[in-house]
């Protein structure tokens, strides 16, 4: 479990916060959408939780563990970022997955961390990209090889930022589809930041939305009411019926 | 699906082993070069009689030839070619800018300013002997050294003490930090040029050449013992260095200390680099080309770039010496203005012909 517990953050100590003494658990085996204006604070909530920044005040837990108590390479064992932003060495997809298994190795990478690497790329469907270098890759293959690196690692949480903002309407679906099959399947609890409205309803099952650094709400599909969304967003919405879901549709 | 994987999966195994080849023709190469280099002088010896005296038999004119005279020389090379291509290559991943080389965080610049310092001010003293194109000898070469070793490794101190006054010490903090060194010691340098007398103005002028035969074999075990350890670091970490070349924040959520690990690396190749500009002179280019030339070959997997680097930087600085040694004979031409007069071209085609940028 995730457990937030009235977590600030600034940059500096006198400028405004970013982050305003939040205070939410997340519970296990599900997909966690943070959601919330541009600058409302999401992707620095992904920061606390994986000590890429310190919180001011307040704590972020894993497993009952404050994560800025936690050595990193324990932390990297339980838990996995695909960042918004990803550099392309001129590295074989392979060895860039095979990456994944650093907190796990102890000198060099064994016969079970590489079989364990093909089997990942299977599952992705990326065999393929194998012996493909990274800065050759299409948006979607990279974000693929990302996951994958990430699913590398074996970790209990995956935390996502922004997984699909660069990548076209079908990759965002097999993306999305992707990780949440395999993270069901394998029980991993998915944290992601989303701007896409009707993807995280789709397919996350938790909602977190952030309005000016503050917890506006957290829960399930239930709280995902036109009423929520104006407040957040500042925009009518209808939520409409239709092919078997729904849809948000701004009214504008 | 099981067939689907063999194939790519055993082209990946393929891919491995190419690149393990370059890294092993890349050693024949330099083996090759460094024979050639024995054998080639003042007098020609065969690579038979190379090979033989290098067992200390054969020749006893041979025996001396290639043990005191040629070897020592061929070694500082070696050495000194493969640190700096190391720590250029390491630099290079930690600043995670294509640019870096122990002349980035003004390594050279320090330890050349530290050089004119103690000729110019110290008295490292200078004697002219007329008796070949080499015309300065400088008199006191360890006040020198040790001057443009105390100054070479500044940048290594500045980094360790801004990273106490600064927490987050990233890679561009740094390159702006070694900027700053290079100007501040390059400023310096032109001072004490401006106030030295003739003699010593020569003797500065000749130090910042690069002159690989004044190593003797005392210097050369000191070169080598921190080549050494240097190397085991540096392949100890390159699984880090792989994690770091995507990114700081994907090294860190693979859990590396990204910081910590930039802030050691970059410590370890300045005082690296320094022990060995400090000892021959300001060695140029080679710590940015061989790395280069290697990643053209095998990308930029630590694993197989940095021994790749090492061997290549060692290749080549034998080579530009031995070409300086022979291309004129009996003058010799400082290695310094081969290095970067042969590496320039080559580093330019290079970046015509290769398509991929390095970002």
């Amino acid at each position: 479990m995730i457990e937030i517990k009235d977590l600030s953050f600034a940059y500096h100590s006198k400028t405004k916060r970013i982050l305003d003494r939040l205070t939410c658990d997340l519970e296990e085996g599900f997909f966690v959408a943070i959601l919330g204006q541009n600058g409302a604070g999401k992707s620095t909530l992904l920061k606390c939780l994986n000590k890429t920044l310190r919180p001011n005040g307040g704590a972020a837990f894993i497993d009952g563990k404050c994560v800025e108590r936690t050595p990193r390479r324990e932390l990297a064992r339980k838990m996995a970022t695909v960042s918004q932003r990803n550099e392309t060495p001129r590295v074989m997809v392979f060895d860039s997955v095979l990456l994944g298994r650093t907190p796990h190795v102890v000198w060099n990478a064994t016969t079970a961390d590489k079989l364990l690497v093909e089997k990942i790329l299977c599952e992705l469907g990326v065999a393929s990209l194998s012996t493909r270098y990274l800065d050759e890759l299409s948006g979607g293959e990279l974000q693929k090889a990302t996951i994958a690196r990430a699913l590398a690692q074996e970790p209990k949480y995956l935390l996502l930022d922004e997984p699909t903002s660069s990548l076209d309407i079908k990759n965002q679906h097999e993306i999305l589809k992707l990780i949440q099959d395999i993270c069901r399947r394998k029980n991993i609890s998915v944290v992601a930041v989303l701007h896409d409205l009707n993807l995280a309803r789709r397919y996350c099952n938790r909602f977190l939305f952030l309005k000016e650094s503050r917890l506006r709400s957290y829960g399930g599909l239930e709280t995902f009411t036109p009423a929520t969304i104006k407040d957040v967003y500042g925009i009518d919405v209808e939520i409409v019926q239709g092919r078997g879901s729904s849809w948000i549709v701004p009214l504008l | 699906m099981t067939e689907e994987r063999d194939v790519h999966f055993t082209a990946y195994e393929r891919s491995l082993a190419k690149k393990r080849a370059v890294v092993f023709a890349v050693f024949l190469a330099t083996i090759g070069v460094v024979l050639f280099s024995l054998s080639r002088g003042a007098i020609d010896i065969s690579f038979k009689d190379v090979l033989t005296a290098l067992f200390g038999a054969g020749d006893r004119r041979n025996v001396a030839v290639v043990w005191d005279i040629r070897l020592p020389r061929a070694f500082a090379a070696l050495v000194v070619g493969a640190t700096l291509a190391a720590c250029g290559a390491t630099m290079q991943c930690v600043l995670r800018n294509a640019l870096a080389s122990a002349s980035t965080l003004g390594v050279s610049q320090g330890a050349a300013f530290g050089a004119a310092l103690g000729i110019v001010v110290f008295g490292g003293g200078v004697v002219t002997s007329g008796a070949s194109a080499v015309a300065m000898e400088i008199d006191n070469p360890y006040v020198v050294t040790f001057c443009a070793f105390v100054f070479g490794s500044t940048s290594a101190i500045v980094i360790l003490l801004l990273s106490r006054f600064k927490q987050e010490m990233g890679p561009d903090s740094l390159i702006l930090a070694g900027v700053a060194l290079s100007s501040l010691f390059t400023g310096g340098f032109s001072l004490l040029q401006f106030f030295a007398d003739e003699t010593q103005l020569g003797a500065v002028v000749f130090w910042t050449f690069g002159n690989l035969g004044g190593a003797d074999w005392s210097e050369n075990a000191i070169m080598g013992v921190v080549f050494a350890a240097t190397m085991i670091f540096l392949i100890a970490n390159s699984w880090k260095y792989n994690a770091l070349s995507h990114g700081v924040a994907t090294a860190q959520g693979l859990g590396i200390n990204a910081n910590f690990t930039v802030l050691l690396s970059m410590t370890i190749c300045s005082l690296a680099a320094a022990v060995c500009v400090s000892f021959v002179g300001i060695i140029g280019f080679v710590g940015l080309v061989a790395p280069h030339i290697m990643r053209k070959f095998v990308g930029d997997d630590y694993r197989f770039l940095t021994p790749a680097s090492t061997i290549a930087g060692a290749c080549l600085l034998i080579a530009a010496d031995t070409f300086g040694r022979i291309i004129i004979a009996p003058v010799i031409l400082p290695v310094g203005a081969v290095t970067s007069f042969l590496g320039a071209p080559v580093f330019l085609a290079l970046l015509i012909k290769g398509k991929r940028r390095y970002d």
